[in-house]
């Protein structure tokens, strides 16, 4: 490791960790949002549901180079728009989140809601302040997994020159140097790891009636 | 974009397109060997006896958090003065895609063990099975359907990992997108992209119907194919 190196490039690294963040999260807030209502319709009706889960699966089976690569084909963007990032990262969180929250959904019992209707609550009502919190726990579980792997699939995308902690990986390759790249894995497992306990410590504050660990 | 496909250079020679596919399955082909030789004894022995739940839950989260771009090119470095030619990036390449893909395939199996009724496991044993007996003639095709869940994710990641390690100078599809990119034409990393994607879904599609043969229709809640 050649610490003067990390020192005198700290300045170009932190930015490429800030560029790593943004990518990690924002296509996952955004998935998260559209899968809320489409995997709340995916829940009540049988046939969507199979073809919409069908669909994800569909989407999620793309390698992420080439959805990286065919996205300008697609938006009309250019290939080094960093746009083409976050609409592939957002395809597959979107894609695994449908799922999560159809599964969250139907993981609130029965007997729950129909407690909760007898108490007067109405349909919006009762799936803001009752289903939903209810399935906190395993939303939060597909979050984790979104959030993680996407850690690890923006690095990919240095491969077609999108700024992020991957260009280390490919510059240490090409000046044969392995500090920028450790550096690279280290700042990475951290993001990945950080962001983790984030989702985690989030599903705690939401469901305060669990007193252990959630989403596990 | 079609002329680059009809093209008939990009259909004959050494880096034509099937003899990109054939690579790329091939690496994948070995790297899904290895993995299901390490992944599934593992995942059917921790399902099986319940020991090491916690380590395996452990070192499949740690691995997903890997980013594999870094880790190929940190052992190409490591490795390149070690090994001749051209195994100095087939090796780490398949390192890497063997790492990747246990996760899965040990956390499939192992679910799949677990989620066995106990009810079901108890019935072999007092038919007189024994234990290997019982993991093998009823544990295991229970699980099946797990276990293919697993291998699938596997064999995607592989593929998708194998795409990448184009940059470190495997073949394979990924080719067409590395080199593409270097010579600044888009039609081709495009073309490269197209073809490793309907490359997952054929593969995905496979898997999908191999799981519907070799799965009992008894845990399917499909009529037995005798009758339909």
């Amino acid at each position: 490791m050649r610490f003067d190196w990390l020192y005198h490039e700290s300045g170009r690294i932190a930015e490429l960790f800030v560029w790593h963040l943004g990518l990690s999260v924002i296509p996952v807030l955004i998935g998260l949002a559209l899968a809320l209502p489409l995997g709340w319709i995916a829940q009540r009706a049988g046939f969507f549901r199979s073809t919409l889960l069908g669909a994800a699966g569909l989407l999620y089976t793309i390698p992420s180079l080439a959805l990286f690569v065919l996205l300008p084909l697609v938006l009309g963007t250019r290939i080094l728009d960093p746009l083409n990032v976050v609409v592939a990262l957002t395809v597959y969180a979107l894609a695994l989140l449908v799922r999560t929250v159809s599964d969250g959904l139907d993981s609130v019992s029965p007997d729950v809601l129909q407690a909760a209707s007898a108490m007067g609550y109405r349909r919006p009502a009762r799936l803001l302040q009752v289903e939903l919190p209810l399935a906190v726990p395993v939303i939060a579980a597909g979050l984790r997994v979104a959030v993680v792997s996407n850690v690890s699939i923006v690095s990919v995308a240095a491969l077609v020159g999108t700024p992020q902690l991957g260009l280390l990986f490919t510059q240490g390759l090409q000046l044969q140097f392995l500090t920028p790249i450790v550096a690279g894995i280290v700042l990475c497992v951290a993001l990945a790891a950080f962001l983790d306990g984030l989702v985690l410590f989030i599903a705690h504050c939401l469901t305060p009636w669990q007193p252990g660990r959630v989403g596990k | 974009m079609m002329n680059w496909f009809t093209e008939p250079a990009h259909w004959t020679g050494s880096d034509s397109i099937p003899v990109l596919v054939l690579q790329h399955l091939a690496y994948s082909s070995i790297a899904l060997l290895l993995a299901c030789l390490i992944g599934l004894p593992v995942g059917l022995y921790v399902g099986h006896t319940g020991r090491g739940v916690v380590l395996i839950a452990g070192v499949a989260n740690a691995l997903r958090s890997l980013p594999s771009l870094g880790l190929i090119v940190l052992l190409v470095i490591l490795f390149g003065p070690v090994f001749a030619s051209d195994m100095a990036f087939i090796v780490p390449s398949l390192i890497v895609l063997v790492l990747l893909a246990v996760p899965p395939i040990m956390t499939g199996s192992y679910a799949g063990i677990a989620a066995v009724d106990p009810a079901v496991v108890d019935a072999a044993r007092g038919m007189g099975k024994r234990p290997l007996q019982i993991l093998f003639d009823v544990e295991l095709p229970c699980a099946l359907p797990l276990i293919f869940s697993g291998l699938r994710s596997a064999t995607l990641q592989i593929i998708s990992t194998a795409t990448i390690a184009a940059y470190v100078s495997l073949g394979g599809l990924g080719r067409l997108i590395i080199d593409g990119q270097a010579q600044n034409d888009y039609y081709q990393m495009a073309a490269g992209a197209i073809l490793v994607g309907v490359l997952a879904l054929t593969v995905d599609l496979m898997i999908g119907v191999i799981s519907r043969i070799t799965v009992s229709p008894g845990l399917t809640r499909r009529p037995p194919r005798s009758h339909g």
